[in-house]
C-alpha cells in the first residue's frame, strides 16, 4: 500500500503539469482534467483510508522512500513520505474539500476564458498541500510549504488585471516570506542541534535537548505558523487574499492552506512539550487572534472579508488549542477539519451569492435573498449553524472541546484563556448572525431593474450541500465514543484535561454566551433595517473596518520605520564608506602625482638623482665611520 | 713622489667626469665624460693598491676595464641607432621614458 502515497502527490502534480503545459488546445476540456485528477488523489487517499482502518492502531503508519535528494557527507536529504493518522486526516480534508471545490469551480469560473489555468493552479496547490503533509521530514515539509505559498500568490492574483488583487497577491507572499523564513531558520537550527531534520529522530530526541535550544526552535516554527496561518502579528494578508476567486478562499484560505500551521505545531508536538515557553507563545498569540479575528470580522461589510475575520478568529481557537499540549493537539485537529467543513461551506455559499448578485460583495446591498436562492440559504445556513456551535452540529462538539481545554489549562492561565475563548464564542454568534441576516433576511437593498438574483447551477450547489452534510454531522461523527481523539492519540498523544468547571457547565455557558450574541445581532440588525450605507459606528468599529488598524501600524512601524533605516544607511555608505574608500583613492592619486614628477624623462636629472644618491651613501658611511 | 697627489688628480678627473654627464647634451661627449669618471676611479684603484702595497686595486682596475670596454660596444650601439631614428644625439631629446 505504501507504493501509493507518492501516487497522491503525483496525480495534482501531473494534472498541474498537463493544464500549466499544455496549451490552449486543452482550453475546453481543462476543468474536466482537473477535477478528474483531484478526484483521482482523493479515490486513492480513502483506499489508504480503509486500509489503515483494517489495521491496530499502533501500526497504521505507513512509510515511502522515493529517493536521496541530496546525499552529502553527513547531511542527507531523503524524499520520503510518511502516513500516519495526523497525515491521513489531513490527506482526507485536502482531497475531499479539495475535489468539491474543483467541481464547484466548473460551474463559477465558467465564464472566465482563463479557466484552464486556474484548473492548473488549483492542481498544483493540492499536490504541494499533500507534500506538506505527507513528507516525513522538515525539509520536504519546507518544499511543500513555499510550494503552497506559490499556489496561493498565483491565485490570489488570479484576476491580475485588476490591481488590487496585483497588491493582495503581493503583500500575501511577503507577508508569508517572513514566516518562511522562520521555518527555514528552525530547520537549520534543527540540523546542528539534532544532526538530522526527519521527523522520527528530531521528535523522539526531544528529552535528551537543551531548554533553549528547544525554545528557539519552537518559537521559529511559531513564527512560521503565524505567517501561514494568519495569526497576529503577521496576519494582516488574509482579508486582502479575499480579492482572489471565491473557490480559492473557500479551499486555500478558510479550509486546508491556512490550517498548515496547526499541522506544523502539531507535527513538531514534542518540541513543544518540552519548551514550555514556546508554548506559553503559542497559546498567547492563539488567544489574541482568536479575538482579533472576531472583532473585525463584525466591523465588514464585505461578505467575504467578514468570512475571512471568521476564518482567522477559528484558526486562532485551534492555535491555542495546539498550544494547550497533549490536552489540545486532537481538539485542534478536530476543530481544523469541521471547519474545513463548515468555512468552505460559507465561502462557497457566499460565491454562490455572489454569482447570483453579479459579483457584489457588499452585504449593504444584498437582504432577502433567502427566497431567491433556496439551496444556497440552506446550505449556508447550516454552515452558519455549525460555525457559531448549534447544539448538535460540527462546531458544537469541536469548539466546545476547545473551551473545555483551555479551561483544563489550569490556575489563572486556564480562566484567562477560557473566558477568552468564551467571548470569542460570543462574537462569532454576532458576527456570523450579521452576516446570516444581512445576507438572506430583511428588506431588499438591490435595485430590482439591475441585478436578478438566482440559484447557481447543480455543479455548484452539490458541492454545497456535500460540504453542508459535513457540517452537520462530521463533529458528531468524531465525537461518538471519543472516536477522532482514539483515532490520533498514537500520534499527538493524549491527555484528559481536567477542568474547574464540569463540562455541563462549561456547555451551559457556551449556550449563554452564543444566545447573547445572537440575539445583540438580531437587534441590531434583524429588528431595524439595514442602512444601505454603513453609519459612521463607533471608534472600535472603525478601527475594527480598518482591520484593527493592522495596516496602518505595519506601515508606520515596518514601512516608515524601514524606509528611514535604509535612508541612514544609504547615507553612512555614501559618508563613511564611500569616504575611506575614496579618500584613500584621493590621497594615493595625490602622492603619486608628486613622485611621478621625479619620472621626467631627462637622462641628466636621473645622473643627477644618482650623483645625489651616492654622495648621500658615502656622506652616510662617513658619519657612520666617524662615530 | 707622494702618491697623495694621483688621488687628488683622480678626484679632479671624476669631477671633470661628473660635471660633464651633468651639463653636456650630446650623447658622445657625456659617455666620454663617462669613461673619463671610470678612469679616475682606475686610477683611484691603482694608487691605493701601491699605498697598501697589496695588488686588489689592480686587480678591481682590469675587471672595470674589460666592464667599461663591454659597455663602450653596447653604449655606442644604442646611440648611434638613437641617431638613426631621431637625427639627433642629444640626451635631452630621448625623454620618452617618462610618465
Amino acid at each position: 500500500m505504501e507504493n501509493l502515497i507518492a501516487l497522491l502527490v503525483a496525480a495534482p502534480l501531473v494534472g498541474a503539469a498537463l493544464l500549466l503545459c499544455g496549451g490552449s488546445r486543452l482550453d475546453r476540456a481543462g476543468h474536466w482534467i482537473g477535477s478528474l485528477f483531484a478526484v483521482a488523489s482523493f479515490a486513492i487517499g480513502a483506499a489508504l483510508f480503509a486500509d489503515m482502518l483494517g489495521k491496530s492502531p499502533e501500526h497504521r503508519a505507513l512509510h515511502q522512500h522515493l529517493y536521496s535528494w541530496i546525499p552529502v557527507g553527513g547531511f542527507r536529504a531523503d524524499v520520503a513520505f510518511q502516513l500516519d493518522q495526523l497525515s491521513m486526516t489531513f490527506v482526507l480534508l485536502i482531497t475531499g474539500v479539495g475535489s468539491l471545490i474543483h467541481i464547484y469551480s466548473i460551474g463559477y469560473m465558467a465564464h472566465d476564458d482563463r479557466r484552464r489555468r486556474f484548473f492548473g493552479y488549483l492542481n498544483l496547490f493540492l499536490a504541494a498541500m499533500l507534500l506538506l503533509v505527507l513528507a516525513d521530514n522538515y525539509l520536504l515539509l519546507y518544499v511543500g510549504w513555499e510550494g503552497v505559498g506559490l499556489a496561493s500568490y498565483l491565485l490570489i492574483g488570479f484576476w491580475q488585471h485588476k490591481p488590487s488583487a496585483a497588491t493582495a497577491a503581493k503583500k500575501a507572499f511577503l507577508v508569508n516570506r517572513v514566516g518562511d523564513m522562520g521555518l527555514s531558520i528552525a530547520i537549520m537550527l534543527m540540523f546542528t542541534t539534532f544532526g538530522t531534520f526527519a521527523f522520527g529522530p528530531v521528535l523522539a530526541s526531544t528529552g535528551a535537548t537543551s531548554q533553549g535550544r528547544l525554545t528557539a526552535i519552537g518559537l521559529l516554527l511559531l513564527l512560521a505558523a503565524c505567517g501561514k496561518s494568519a495569526q497576529v502579528p503577521l496576519q494582516s494578508w488574509l482579508g486582502d487574499a479575499m480579492e482572489g476567486p471565491t473557490p480559492v478562499s473557500a479551499l486555500i484560505h478558510a479550509a486546508t492552506m491556512v490550517t498548515a500551521g496547526v499541522y506544523l505545531i502539531t507535527r513538531s508536538g514534542a518540541v513543544f512539550n518540552a519548551a514550555p515557553d514556546a508554548q506559553a507563545a503559542v497559546v498567547a498569540v492563539g488567544a489574541v487572534t482568536l479575538l482579533f479575528g472576531a472583532i473585525v470580522g463584525c466591523a465588514k461589510d464585505d461578505i467575504k472579508k467578514a468570512l475571512a475575520g471568521s476564518t482567522m478568529s477559528q484558526i486562532g481557537y485551534m492555535i491555542m488549542a495546539a498550544g494547550l499540549g497533549p490536552i489540545g493537539y486532537a481538539f485542534a485537529i478536530m476543530h481544523l477539519v469541521t471547519h474545513g467543513f463548515f468555512k468552505a461551506g460559507l465561502f462557497l455559499g457566499a460565491g454562490s451569492v455572489m454569482h447570483g448578485m453579479n459579483d457584489e460583495v457588499d452585504m449593504r446591498r444584498y437582504g432577502g435573498l433567502r427566497r431567491y436562492m433556496p439551496v444556497t440559504f440552506v446550505t449556508f445556513g447550516l454552515g452558519y449553524l455549525a460555525i457559531i456551535g448549534f447544539p448538535g452540529l460540527s462546531g458544537f462538539f469541536s469548539k466546545d472541546k476547545i473551551i473545555e481545554a483551555a479551561f483544563a489549562k489550569g490556575g489563572t492561565e486556564g480562566w484567562i484563556l477560557g473566558g477568552a475563548a468564551l467571548l470569542g464564542a460570543a462574537i462569532t454568534a454576532f458576527y456570523m448572525t450579521r452576516v446570516m441576516l444581512m445576507t438572506f433576511f430583511g428588506e431588499k437593498r438591490w435595485d430590482p431593474e439591475e441585478v436578478h438574483p438566482h440559484e447557481s447551477p447543480k455543479v455548484m450547489t452539490i458541492p454545497m450541500i456535500v460540504l453542508a452534510l459535513g457540517s452537520v454531522f462530521a463533529g458528531a461523527l468524531f465525537s461518538v465514543n471519543e472516536n477522532f481523539v482514539r483515532w490520533l492519540e498514537p500520534v499527538t498523544s493524549f491527555a484528559h484535561g481536567h477542568s474547574p468547571l464540569s463540562a455541563t457547565a462549561v456547555t451551559s455557558a457556551t449556550m449563554v454566551v452564543l444566545i447573547i450574541g445572537v440575539g445583540i445581532a438580531w437587534a441590531m440588525y434583524g429588528r431595524r433595517p439595514v442602512p444601505a450605507t454603513a453609519p459612521r459606528g463607533s471608534l472600535l468599529t472603525r478601527a475594527a473596518r480598518r482591520d484593527l488598524l493592522q495596516d496602518d501600524f505595519n506601515h508606520v512601524v515596518l514601512v516608515r520605520g524601514g524606509e528611514h533605516l535604509t535612508r541612514t544607511l544609504v547615507y553612512l555608505d555614501h559618508s563613511v564608506v564611500d569616504g575611506a574608500v575614496n579618500g584613500t583613492a584621493a590621497t594615493m592619486g595625490g602622492l603619486s602625482g608628486r613622485l611621478r614628477q621625479l619620472q621626467s624623462g631627462f637622462v641628466r636629472s636621473y645622473a643627477v638623482q644618482m650623483l645625489g644618491g651616492a654622495a648621500v651613501l658615502v656622506a652616510a658611511t662617513l658619519l657612520m665611520r666617524g662615530v | 713622489m707622494n702618491p697623495v697627489y694621483y688621488l687628488y688628480l683622480a678626484a679632479l678627473l671624476f669631477t671633470i667626469g661628473g660635471a660633464g654627464v651633468l651639463i653636456r647634451r650630446n650623447a658622445i661627449v657625456v659617455f666620454m665624460c663617462i669613461e673619463l669618471m671610470l678612469n679616475a676611479c682606475n686610477l683611484a684603484f691603482v694608487t691605493f693598491s701601491r699605498m697598501h702595497g697589496n695588488l686588489d686595486g689592480q686587480i678591481i682596475a682590469f675587471f672595470t676595464m674589460v666592464v667599461a670596454a663591454a659597455e663602450v660596444v653596447v653604449g655606442l650601439a644604442i646611440i648611434v641607432s638613437i641617431f638613426r631614428t631621431r637625427h639627433t644625439a642629444s640626451v635631452d631629446d630621448a625623454s620618452l621614458m617618462k610618465l
